[in-house]
């Protein structure tokens, strides 16, 4: 693993673009998107269509036809993404970059031993001896809190929890040491309780190795609480970017309205607030 | 003891089903207007004689005590005498079986072979040319009539251009030259060293089955389609590509072992379509098959003989149903749990 040099954002992106041809014409899911980010936890919070999950997958060359992805630029620890084939891309994948996606149940393969899918994805990025492989996924199966790595091995994905499950996906992103991962709403499908653990065994191994974590969610207060800094997304372009504490300082009026929108224990209210949208917030 | 349950549930539901389709020939063979007796003692027989034949066959008894005989006599291996052979039925069913069998597996083995990589094509590039090439491909297959491609095939490739055999299993004057030991022509030759016979066992074999395999192939590949392209679709494919795996890999290790589940059942109902449905192609080609064997007896009124071949094919549904349920369960863990 080549690493980069720390001042190095492992992360540009200009003017991204994602786009898809439907019978209905051209729509724009993501709309001209810049952002750069270094060994930090980045949350990208949005409502549903404002084009937070397509970034994820368009940093990875990932979104499904008829997208296209365009921009001035998009690199991922330096190597650009925008011009790469699909052999460097295989290789930027797992390599470089990953993700885990909202739940262990669909994202798993149903059929493969949880084990035999970690190895697979250790074995597309390393050369190593079977016997070597099945260490590294112990490992990363450690690494996630698992104390039975052994019995969780030899598991099919239906036979795990959801929080479980959600850990083995972990430990098969991280097995490869990505310099970025991309959390794709990794805890909506979870228990609440089981949320917490899931997030703190992810803060815990993201700081410990200095990744770059992007969180991309709907859930305002978990991004906050959990990130250093958040984009605001609105329409398929970033509203607002903020620094995660001066969350109440937000100035876009989108940004504002997503937080009055939030019912509060401490508050009596007859009525929850909500958004009064602007045409202009969509507009170039 | 875990797999000892399932195991004796499935033996049961064996048994009924067995004794279903038992149920169902014995009361085909009462309800037909065909008469065994007479079949047996012709027209010119004396009432008496008649009578003493009907006595002997057991044709007196009550309902109950004829199908308790009949059910002890079958699972005994017992069919009865065909009328047109004039040989026991089981022996002559060992002696067509083969051919049917032989040209099933061939056509199965072939159907396959080329149907599941083409429904993987057109699954993966649906809604594209080789899409659209594949299912156009299948269609033909699937609605030509079996009788008329036979005909077709024979003109151009036996009678026009002389590239295979014409009908029957071999040519006449090999015939008999092969000791039968499986029954199977193509693995007897093979066995005894004879490659003369064997290459001309093919290229008898060859149109048949090619015609045969056409169409499962049709029906093997547009199954195939529509189950990669509900796979294609699952979350843990894009999980497979965000691991840095070929698309190629992506499809033949994740998709494909998803797809393999149901698509095992429905490799094992098309062999046993083949098995029992192959009657025109036997017809065409004049193959001394099963098919062909119980047609001649239905037009014969040899009732032994056609509910013989019916148990027989009737056998190896439910065999190949339990077989395609056993792999089901190997190649899907959760099916364990249920």
């Amino acid at each position: 693993m080549t690493s980069i040099s720390p001042e190095a954002p492992l992360l540009e992106v200009e003017g991204l673009r994602v786009s898809f041809a439907t019978q209905r014409g051209l729509v724009e899911a993501v709309r001209g998107v810049s952002f750069a980010m270094g060994r930090e936890k980045l949350g990208i919070v949005g409502e549903s269509g404002s084009g937070k999950s397509t970034i994820g997958r368009a940093l990875m060359r990932l979104v499904p036809s008829p997208g296209v992805v365009t921009g001035q630029k998009l690199k991922v620890g330096g190597k650009d993404v925008l011009s790469a084939n699909e052999r460097d891309l295989q290789g930027l994948r797992g390599g470089k970059i990953a993700m885990i996606m909202q739940d262990p149940k669909f994202s798993l393969n149903p059929v493969m031993r949880i084990g035999t899918q970690i190895e697979e994805a250790i074995r597309m990025h390393r050369r190593v001896t079977r016997k070597a492989a099945r260490a590294h996924a112990m490992e990363a199966l450690l690494a996630v809190r698992i104390s039975n790595p052994e019995r969780v091995y030899h598991c099919f994905p239906h036979e795990l929890s959801g929080g479980m499950g959600q850990r083995a996906m972990i430990a098969m992103m991280l097995s490869t040491q990505p310099d970025v991962l991309i959390a794709d709403e990794p805890t909506s499908a979870l228990d609440v309780t089981v949320q917490a653990q899931v997030l703190a065994i992810l803060d815990d191994l993201v700081s410990r190795r200095g990744m770059g974590l992007i969180m991309i969610s709907h859930d305002l207060e978990l991004v906050a609480s959990f990130c250093d800094r958040v984009l605001v997304m609105y329409a398929g372009r970033i509203v607002e970017t903020l620094e995660a504490s001066a969350l109440s300082r937000a100035v876009h009026p989108y940004t504002r309205g997503l937080i009055a929108c939030l019912p509060r224990l401490s508050e009596a209210s007859s009525r929850l607030q909500t958004m009064q949208r602007d045409p202009a917030w969509s507009q170039v | 003891m875990r797999l000892l349950r399932p195991i004796l549930a499935f033996l049961a539901s064996i048994i009924l089903t067995l004794l279903g389709l038992l149920a169902v020939t014995f009361v085909i063979g009462r309800v037909i207007p065909i008469d065994p007796v007479l079949a047996v003692v012709g027209d010119r027989a004396s009432p008496q004689t008649y009578a003493a034949a009907r006595a002997a066959m057991g044709f007196d008894l009550p309902l109950y005590q004829q199908f308790l005989i009949y059910l002890k006599n079958v699972l005994s291996g017992n069919f009865g005498q065909s009328t047109l052979t004039g040989r026991p039925v089981l022996e002559d069913i060992k002696a067509f079986f083969p051919a049917t069998i032989e040209l099933s597996s061939v056509a199965i083995v072939v159907g396959v072979g080329l149907g599941v990589p083409l429904g993987v094509l057109a699954g993966v590039r649906s809604g594209r040319w080789p899409d659209h090439l594949v299912r156009l491909f299948g269609l033909v297959g699937y609605s030509a009539p079996v009788f008329w491609l036979g005909l077709v095939g024979l003109l151009i490739f036996y009678a026009k251009l002389d590239w295979v055999g014409g009908p029957g299993r071999l040519d006449i004057y090999y015939d008999g030259l092969i000791e039968p030991r499986t029954g199977l022509l193509l693995l007897d030759s093979l066995l005894a060293g004879d490659t003369e016979v064997f290459w001309n066992a093919v290229s008898h074999i060859v149109l048949p089955a090619s015609i045969l395999a056409w169409y499962s192939m049709a029906y093997l590949s547009r199954m195939t389609r529509s189950f990669v392209m509900a796979e294609m679709k699952q979350e843990y494919v894009m999980t497979a590509r965000i691991k840095g795996m070929s698309e190629c890999r992506v499809i033949w290790r994740h998709v494909m072992g998803n797809v393999a589940v149901p698509l095992v059942t429905v490799v094992a109902l098309s062999y046993g379509g083949l098995l029992e449905g192959s009657i025109l192609t036997e017809t065409v080609f004049a193959w001394p098959g099963l098919g062909r064997y119980i047609t001649e007896s239905l037009f014969n009124a040899d009732m032994n003989a056609v509910l013989g071949g019916t148990i027989v094919v009737g056998v190896c549904y439910i065999l190949l149903n339990l077989l395609s349920d056993l792999v089901y369960r190997l190649l899907d863990p959760r099916a364990h749990a249920a």
